[in-house]
């Protein structure tokens, strides 16, 4: 239970990073089923060469950005549909991991120490003690994503997902924010990934596939619990809760002995119902909209 | 401040739906002059001022704005120099920003956006007075979404988000087109007073004809892709509604034979 908190909460930070693409540009970004594993690789990789566990996972963080530069390049630069941009660099990655991997699939890091060992020697680990270190690791990372987001760069970035033509016109580069903004995503993605592969004390090739449905599920749940017009405090906190909230219902699924092949299936199955559900909910509960005035008849004459 | 030299747009060259929009357009506003721009559906109007803006490249011809030669600048590079409003309610503003969210990206335009706080609250204190000279009681809304308001509250915030940072051209594009009688007369005192302030010089698209008449010191009437009138203040003065509907007639007939004779 305690160990599906504290996974909970290392991937939060993968959720965060979900939260800036999906949520605040609007752009369904499947570059995070590669970066994250490049994270892994990187941070696996370094370590086992003997760099100290923070450096590494710094570098993985630095290898998700790369990622994100490349999908966002695809994209603006070269007008790639979004989707398939994120694809493209994801099946590429796929390569590109398993030459950091060193060729392997699995690179096993039982030898060595990570970020996580002090805290295993320490008998901290699977302890209340262990949350209340990630969770202020993960909130100290969102209250970063906070801050950014409310620098002029970062409301710049807010609304090109919002009204790109608006903030063109205030001489703002959209493709400067969505290329910022995939990098910023993609480091934390990766960054997660270097963590995780630390926790579970492995990098595999495999290790992020279906990924992204894990962060749009975090994302989606979180927001729901909020709802949709909150402030950027509350509902970036509220991804790290649906963070949370996921690995708790698939811990529960486990419990109930659901067969482990089968949770990818379950965790589309939640995605579905969490996308599904609110707006079920506000059906039932119709809100009356402010009317929007339509073209008048002020237009005298005319010369048409 | 902005000349336009045979400026040319076509649309689809080359194939039958062949279009040509702007057909070798040539205009001098100098600082301070105020133009509207009347013209019958399709008279290439708001291609002149996406032209302008730099969100459609021209074919041929040449924009210079403030003596610099933008031709080869794309739009958010333009928007040092400009500021838009644009005829639906909902484009010149982020509806899931705030009041102020959005006026601290207007602020910034043409400047270099840095890590520095968006809101900070000397900021705050000059938008809740820019707010107010709108007479909406907006300045005490500063943190509700833009999104929340009426499409009239909307579009005089987006008027003076383009305008607060004085730009050297105005752009406006039947920016009251979609609103109601009323709202569309408050929108159009604000830009007055707001262009009279700081001697905004100003291209201003509408359909009302009487409101073309009334408002601004120049009026420009374009019919299939060309200026085919063009009033000073004195002579706008002097002309009414129906004065313009008989030159228009007279002259598009006179353009139409024209070209059917050169063709
Ligand atoms: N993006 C575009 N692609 C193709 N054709 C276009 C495009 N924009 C405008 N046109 C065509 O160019 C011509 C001029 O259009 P424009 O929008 O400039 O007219 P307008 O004077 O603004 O008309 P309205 O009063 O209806 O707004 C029209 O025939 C229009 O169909
Ligand atoms: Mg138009």
């Amino acid at each position: 239970m305690i160990a599906a908190l504290e996974l909970g909460l290392i991937y939060a930070v993968m959720a965060l990073g979900v939260y800036l693409t999906f949520r605040i540009l609007n752009f369904p970004d499947l570059t995070v089923d590669g970066s994250f594993t490049t994270g892994a690789a990187v941070a696996a990789m370094l370590i086992t060469n003997g760099v100290p566990p923070l450096l590494a996972t710094g570098a993985g963080f630095v290898g998700g950005m790369l990622a994100g530069l490349v999908t966002g390049l695809l994209h603006t630069k070269g007008k790639i549909n979004g989707l398939l941009a994120g694809i493209l660099t994801m099946i590429a990655l796929y390569s590109i991991n398993l030459k950091i991997m060193g060729g392997t699939a699995n690179l096993a890091l039982t030898m060595q120490g990570t970020l996580f060992t002090p805290l295993a020697d320490a008998g901290i680990l699977d302890t209340g003690l262990s949350l209340v270190i990630l969770f202020v690791g993960a909130f100290l990372i969102k209250l970063v994503i906070d801050w950014f987001l409310h620098t002029d760069v970062g409301l710049a970035a807010q609304a090109t997902g919002d009204n790109e033509q608006m903030v063109r016109s205030f001489g703002v580069s959209t493709d400067t924010s969505k290329i910022l903004l995939l990098m910023l995503s993609n480091g934390l993605v990766a960054l997660c990934g270097a963590l995780i592969a630390q926790y579970q004390g492995a990098a595999d090739i495999s290790m992020g596939v279906g990924l992204i449905l894990v962060g749009l599920a975090s994302v989606i749940i979180g927001n729901a619990l909020v709802g949709t017009g909150r402030g950027i405090f509350i509902t970036s906190l509220s991804v790290i809760v649906g963070a949370v909230l996921y690995r708790l219902i698939i811990f529960l699924a486990l419990d109930l002995n659901f067969d482990p092949n089968d949770m990818k299936l379950i965790s589309a199955v939640i995605v579905v119902i969490a996308l599904l559900l609110p707006r079920l909910i506000r059906r039932r509960t119709p809100r009356a909209l402010p009317a929007e005035p339509t073209r008048s008849a002020v237009i005298a004459g005319g010369t048409q | 401040m902005l000349t336009i030299t045979d400026a040319r747009k076509t649309f689809f060259p080359g194939t039958v739906n062949e279009k040509p929009a702007l057909r070798d357009i040539t205009l001098h506003l100098a600082p301070g002059d105020f133009a509207t721009i009347i013209g019958s559906n399709g008279a290439g109007k708001s291609t002149l001022l996406n032209a302008i803006s730099g969100t459609l490249p021209l074919d041929a011809g040449s924009i210079q704005i403030d003596g610099i030669v933008v031709n080869r600048m794309n739009d958010h590079r333009r928007a040092r120099f400009i500021g838009r409003v644009f005829q639906d309610p909902s484009a010149g503003t982020a509806p899931s920003l705030t009041i102020q969210e959005n006026m601290a990206i207007a602020l910034r335009r043409g400047q270099r956006r840095g890590l520095g706080w968006g809101v900070t609250s000397a900021r705050k204190a000059r938008f809740r007075d820019e707010l107010a000279t709108l007479e909406l009681g907006l300045e005490n809304r500063l943190t509700a979404k833009v999104g929340l308001l009426s499409g009239g509250q909307r579009q005089a915030l987006s008027l003076l988000m383009a305008t607060f940072t004085q730009p050297n051209i105005l752009l406006l594009d039947e920016h009251t087109a979609a609103l109601d009688p009323q709202r569309a007369e408050l929108v159009t005192r604000l830009t007055q007073s707001v262009v009279h302030q700081h001697g905004l010089t100003t291209l201003m698209v509408t359909h009302n004809m009487e409101q073309a008449l009334r408002v601004g010191n120049r009026l420009i009437m374009m019919h299939d892709g060309q200026v085919i009138l063009e009033l000073d203040a004195d002579q706008k003065k002097t002309t009414t509604v129906p004065d313009l509907l008989r030159e228009f007639e007279k002259i598009k007939g006179a353009t139409l034979d024209d070209r059917t004779l050169l063709s």
